[in-house]
Parts: C-alpha cells; sequence; structure tokens
C-alpha cells in the first residue's frame, strides 16, 4: 500500500486537520493508502520513504529549513497544503517589519528565540510536486488531491477566480451590489464563494488567481480595493 | 543507575509541535521540560498598527482546532473598548458557534487522540480496525459539530461570519432547523460516548488541582463569564493582568503563566466542571452521574469523561437555542471604535483563552496580549509528569516514552494555539 506522510511546520494545524474533518471519507482513505507519518493523528512514527507527503505551514527557523529538506529527501510526491506552506501564511506579515523588533514585542528575552527574518513557502526551499491553496483548504479539494496522486495522475484544481464560483452560486455581487470591497475578482476559487455568500468581501484566503487582472479593481478610488493587501481593514467598516 | 535521560522528540497526538526532556539521577528527577517548538509566528506583534476590526479573522489563524474562541475573545475584549453588548439572538448564534467548536474539537480528542489510548492503539485510525462502528459514531458526533459551525459561521475552520458587533449574515430559521435535527441525533451519540468512555480502565491517580475557569451565574461558562479560582478566588477579567503573569523561566522553553505569584494552576475540562458542574444542561448532569462523576474530578486520565459530558451539554444547549431561536433584526449591532483598553475571555475548549487590546481612537491595534490556554497549563502538566515519572524511572525509556504522552495528552493541550511559545537552543549536556 502507498503511504502518506503529513507535516507541520509554522502554521495553525488546520489544513492537516482538514484530513481528519473528512468524516465521511477519512476510513476509506485509510483503507487505501497507509497514513504512516501524522504526528497529530499517531504516535507511529515511519521514517520513510513516503510516496506521497503533504506539508502544512511555512518556513520561519533555521531548523526547518533543514528539516523540508530531509522531509523531501524521503517523499516520492510533496504537496503543500495551505496558504502557510504555499504562499508563507498570515505570519508572513513580518516580512513587512523588522522581525527583531517583533521579537522584542512578544519576548520578554528575545535572545532566547531562534528565528528567521521571513516566513517562505515551502518552494522557496524545495522543488513542489503541486500547491493546494487556501486558509483553510478545502476537504474536497484535498481528497481529489490524494486521489490524484493514488491514481497517478495532476489534480483537478480550478485556476480561475471566486467570481465564477460566485456567479454559479447565484450570490448577489457585493462589489457592484453593496460597493463591499472584495478580492473575489482576482483571487482563485475553492472556498465555494463563501464570503459573498455572507454578505461579505473576499479578503483572498486562496490567494491570486492565476493572471489576476488586479488593476482592473482599482479605478474606483472610493473602493481602493488593493489597499486592503497592506494595512486597512476589509471588514465592517467598508461594509 | 545513577544518571538518566528521557527524551520524547515530536509529541504525538497532540495538536501542535512539541517534545519532553527529562534528566535524573539517583532515583530523583532534577529536570522536567516540556519543550514547545513551535515556530514564534508573532501574532501579538503584527496586529500593532492593523485596524480594530481585524483581530476575529487574524487571531483565528492561531489555531485550526479553535479558532471560533479566538474569535469570540478577540470580538468581546474589542467590543468592551467600544462600550457595545452582545445580546438577545446575537449572543445565542455566538453560543451556537461555540457549542459547534466544542463538539467538534473534544470529539476528534476524545475518539482519535485519546481513546487509544486506554484501549491500546497507536492512533484512532488504526483503532477503527478493530472497532469500526466506535469510530464511525465518532466521526458522526463530529460531523455534527463541524455542520454546526459551518451553519453559523460558514466553515468548519477559520468561519468567515463572525465580526465585531455580531454577523455579517445571521441564519434563518430554516437554515437552523436541519442542524438541530441532526444535533439531536448527535446528542444520543454524545450520550453513548459518555457510557463508552466512563468504563475505560483508569489508573488511580489524584492531583491536588488548582483550577481556574470562567464562571457564570446563568450558564455553564462558555462564551464569557467571571475567572474563578477553586480556592475562591473571583476576579474581573479587567484585573486578569493582575493576576496571571506570564513569564519567560529560564530552565523552561516556554512562558509560564503564574496564578497570584504562584505555578502549576489548571485550566480546562477539569476546571470547568469543578467549578461549573451544577450549571450543566439537566441531561448532561444526568450522565454525569451515570458515569460515576462527583461535583469534582481530580483524576487527568478521566478528562475524557468530562470532555464526554461537554459534549452532551453543547449538544443540548445548541438543540434548546435553536429551538427558541428568534432572528435578529439585524446581524450586527454598530460598533465604532474609541481609545481604551479591552478584556475578553471565553472557554476554549481546551481551556480559558484570554485577550487583551489597546486600541487608539482612530480604531488602530497599540497593543495585544493573547494568554492561551496551553501557556497557562504547561506548568502543571509538567508536575504531572514529574509525579508520574519519579517513581518510574526504572521502567523502559519506550514505556515511559509512551506514559509521558499520555499524561501530557490528558490536557489536549493545543501547542500551536500558542501565540508566542518559545524554540530554544537547549543544554542537553
Amino acid at each position: 500500500m502507498k503511504k502518506l506522510a503529513v507535516w507541520k511546520f509554522a502554521s495553525c494545524d488546520g489544513c492537516q486537520l482538514t484530513l481528519l474533518d473528512c468524516e465521511d471519507e477519512l476510513l476509506r482513505v485509510a483503507a487505501r493508502v497507509e497514513i504512516a507519518y501524522f504526528l497529530e493523528a499517531s504516535s507511529s512514527r515511519d521514517p520513510g520513504p513516503f510516496d506521497l507527503s503533504l506539508v502544512e505551514g511555512s518556513i520561519t527557523t533555521p531548523e526547518d529549513a533543514e528539516r523540508i529538506r530531509h522531509v523531501r529527501r524521503v517523499s516520492k510526491h510533496l504537496v503543500t497544503i495551505g496558504a502557510c506552506a504555499t504562499a508563507g501564511g498570515v505570519q508572513a506579515l513580518r516580512d513587512l517589519s523588522d522581525v527583531k523588533e517583533f521579537l522584542s514585542v512578544v519576548y520578554a528575552r528575545p535572545d532566547y528565540i531562534s528565528t528567521l527574518e521571513r516566513s517562505t513557502p515551502i518552494s522557496a526551499h524545495v522543488p513542489v510536486d503541486f500547491e493546494l491553496r487556501g486558509c483553510p483548504i478545502d476537504k474536497r479539494q484535498l481528497l481529489e488531491v490524494i486521489g490524484a496522486f493514488l491514481a497517478g495522475r495532476r489534480p483537478v484544481v480550478p485556476a480561475h477566480s471566486v467570481c465564477v464560483e460566485c456567479k454559479a452560486r447565484g450570490n448577489t455581487c457585493v462589489l457592484v451590489a453593496h460597493g463591499t470591497p472584495c478580492l473575489g475578482p482576482v483571487t482563485q476559487a475553492g472556498c465555494g464563494a463563501l464570503c459573498p455568500a455572507f454578505n461579505r468581501g473576499c479578503f483572498g484566503c486562496f490567494g491570486p488567481m492565476e493572471t489576476p487582472n488586479a488593476a482592473a479593481l482599482k479605478p474606483r478610488p472610493d473602493q481602493k480595493v488593493l489597499q486592503l493587501y497592506g494595512s486597512r481593514s476589509w471588514g465592517q467598516r467598508d461594509a | 543507575m545513577t544518571h538518566k535521560t528521557i527524551r520524547v522528540g515530536g509529541l504525538t497526538r497532540v495538536e501542535g509541535e512539541g517534545a519532553l526532556l527529562v534528566r535524573a539521577r539517583a532515583g530523583r528527577i532534577t529536570d522536567l521540560q516540556l519543550r514547545i517548538y513551535e515556530p514564534p509566528r508573532f501574532f501579538e506583534a503584527l496586529l500593532r498598527g492593523r485596524d480594530f476590526t481585524e483581530p476575529p479573522d487574524i487571531t483565528a489563524r492561531i489555531c485550526g482546532i479553535c479558532p471560533v474562541a479566538y474569535q469570540m475573545s478577540a470580538c468581546q475584549a474589542l467590543e468592551a473598548i467600544c462600550g457595545v453588548t452582545v445580546d438577545g439572538p446575537l449572543r445565542d448564534l455566538r453560543l451556537l458557534l461555540y457549542f459547534g467548536e466544542w463538539i467538534e474539537s473534544h470529539t476528534l480528542h476524545i475518539y482519535l487522540l485519546h481513546a487509544p489510548d486506554f484501549l491500546g492503539y497507536p492512533s484512532g485510525i488504526a483503532m477503527a480496525r478493530d472497532h469500526r462502528p466506535v469510530v464511525e459514531r465518532g466521526l458522526a458526533l463530529k460531523k455534527a459539530g463541524n455542520e454546526l459551525v459551518a451553519a453559523v459561521g460558514g466553515r468548519a475552520i477559520h468561519p468567515v461570519n463572525v465580526r465585531l458587533g455580531g454577523f455579517y449574515r445571521a441564519p434563518t430559521r430554516a437554515d437552523l432547523a436541519p442542524v438541530a435535527e441532526r444535533l439531536r441525533r448527535a446528542r444520543d451519540l454524545a450520550l453513548e460516548t459518555v457510557s463508552w468512555v466512563a468504563g475505560f480502565d483508569f489508573p488511580p491517580v489524584e492531583h491536588d488541582y488548582r483550577f481556574l475557569a470562567l464562571t457564570h451565574p446563568g450558564e455553564y461558562a462558555i462564551l464569557s463569564g467571571t475567572p474563578a479560582v477553586s480556592d475562591g478566588t473571583r476576579f474581573p477579567v479587567e484585573d486578569w493582568p493582575a493576576h496571571v503573569v506570564e513569564e519567560q523561566v529560564p530552565h523552561s522553553t516556554a512562558l509560564h503563566a503564574r496564578l497570584d505569584g504562584s505555578p502549576g494552576y489548571l485550566t480546562g475540562a477539569l476546571a470547568r466542571y469543578a467549578l461549573n458542574s451544577a450549571r450543566l444542561s439537566p441531561l448532561a448532569r444526568e450522565a454525569a452521574a451515570s458515569a460515576g462523576l462527583g461535583p469534582v474530578c481530580r483524576n487527568p486520565y478521566r478528562s475524557i469523561v468530562v470532555r464526554a459530558v461537554e459534549v452532551v451539554h453543547a449538544c443540548d444547549e445548541a438543540v434548546r437555542i435553536i429551538d427558541g431561536y428568534t432572528e435578529p433584526d439585524a446581524p450586527a449591532v454598530p460598533v465604532t471604535p474609541r481609545a481604551g483598553v479591552g478584556h475578553g475571555a471565553s472557554e476554549a475548549p481546551r481551556g480559558t483563552l484570554y485577550h487583551r487590546y489597546r486600541v487608539d481612537d482612530a480604531g488602530r491595534i497599540a497593543e495585544t496580549d493573547i494568554v492561551p490556554p496551553t501557556a497557562q497549563n504547561q506548568a502543571r502538566i509538567e508536575e504531572d509528569l514529574r509525579a508520574l515519572l519519579e517513581p518510574r524511572l526504572d521502567l523502559p525509556v519506550a514505556r515511559l516514552t509512551e506514559l509521558s504522552e499520555q499524561a501530557v495528552r490528558n490536557h489536549d493541550p493545543c501547542i500551536s494555539c500558542s501565540a508566542h511559545f518559545l524554540d530554544l537552543r537547549l543544554d542537553h549536556g
């Protein structure tokens, strides 16, 4: 039976939890692939090698920069799961600041702490076979990825924007109808257009879509949508 | 044997990354460190300068297992600054969302992480090979919790529907009716869970815990309440910083919280049950009694029974709330920024979660402090480990490792819900 491993770097555990949240499918998945290394779920520790490694989290420490090389060496296929592993995650906001100053804000003894200046995606360190987007990932897409690798084919995951999902779901466009800033037009699909379905603008959990037309979101100066990637709120006060 | 070092690298079946280092000499433990090597993610620092509306979405990302806890503590702290109280049906919706998280998180811990210790399996998935109907029951129960979170919050992990003042869209009665039906079935599964775990063999261990939990006059506190300690101390949440102090302890790798000057207190299911069991729903109280729980449980292994009772309570209360739910006039009350400091605390599945924010008059965050439950419990977990290991130092290391992991798992630590655990280099000499 093929062997699956799940690895964690700097992250919240939510993407690996998504595997355990596949309540209807988990035992069937476990019947088709040996979940050989998954510290959150199992105390057995298989040294590998593994047919498929799912990697959650970003690289933020010198030790983790080493560890991901080990993971790559023992993995036939390496798939990143989620925004942290794929793009650096919310903790990559540190990249906009001075991490030494951050250290002194949070810790009384910053000298104890080992950290890198930037939070980087897995692909900045080792070759990655497939990147699954989302904060968190979508469980249907996760099952598609596992199934595809078991079958030896490429996963089928759409690269179009959230707008397409929004139309398919029959949502009212929050940007056009309500003037709510929405990153949907430039964000990759995968969530099922969740935020617009809740009368809220998309805030980009799945990251930029393939070839986004970001400039097209700009012309109405009162909306300033792109600035939302910066330090301003995208939520309540704009709604 | 005069000198012995036990190292457990990569604690398993806990959420997050931790390890244990024990040094012993002549039958005495000279050093014991529960090491957290979760890389620092600097949430408190990266919130500075950001808008006061952002912490519910950003701090949810501290922990994928209990994002609702982060959202609720954050909302309440920030609403306190703005002089807003969320009440009526909006508060009911918050309770529903939180009960959903308790159901999913507790059921995950009971079935997939903790029960395998009592039945001798490396994982819940391995356990399913011999006990498939049992594990399927657990997964069905967990799914009911996830469905409740998704019904109110949009999705099971990192819900999108929460905002200061309430929600972006309030569910209709029709949205919630099918969820109530599933929760009625889940309540039966939860009762079966209590009977199942009550039958496990528990090591006869009791610790003299000092408990801390929120208390609420009308509820088994989950969403809000007054911090109370089992020694009788109570203090308003605004006084939290005067009572709970986090510090970097030289011998250890993580911030340890001290309560009124001394370390080693416990928050979480055992604490809530000890301080609030009289306010459980009647059905949950009945389940606790039939499982043989007295008014206080000091055996950490039996925390699995307390969690199961809390799942009964969560299902029961969620059904009651949905049955009486009236749709709110607006999905949120307006919240306008003003300068000030606000405190918020709620009961994450694994213990009291405290947030404090300082905001300027433009609504920008000047300062954040987050005290997660696992930081509070860490010193106490180390004491549990010391008591467990010292009389057993002659056992083989593999067995000690297994026993230590079980003792840590008793407290369901969510190591990644550490806003600021440390990654230290240790002297292994």
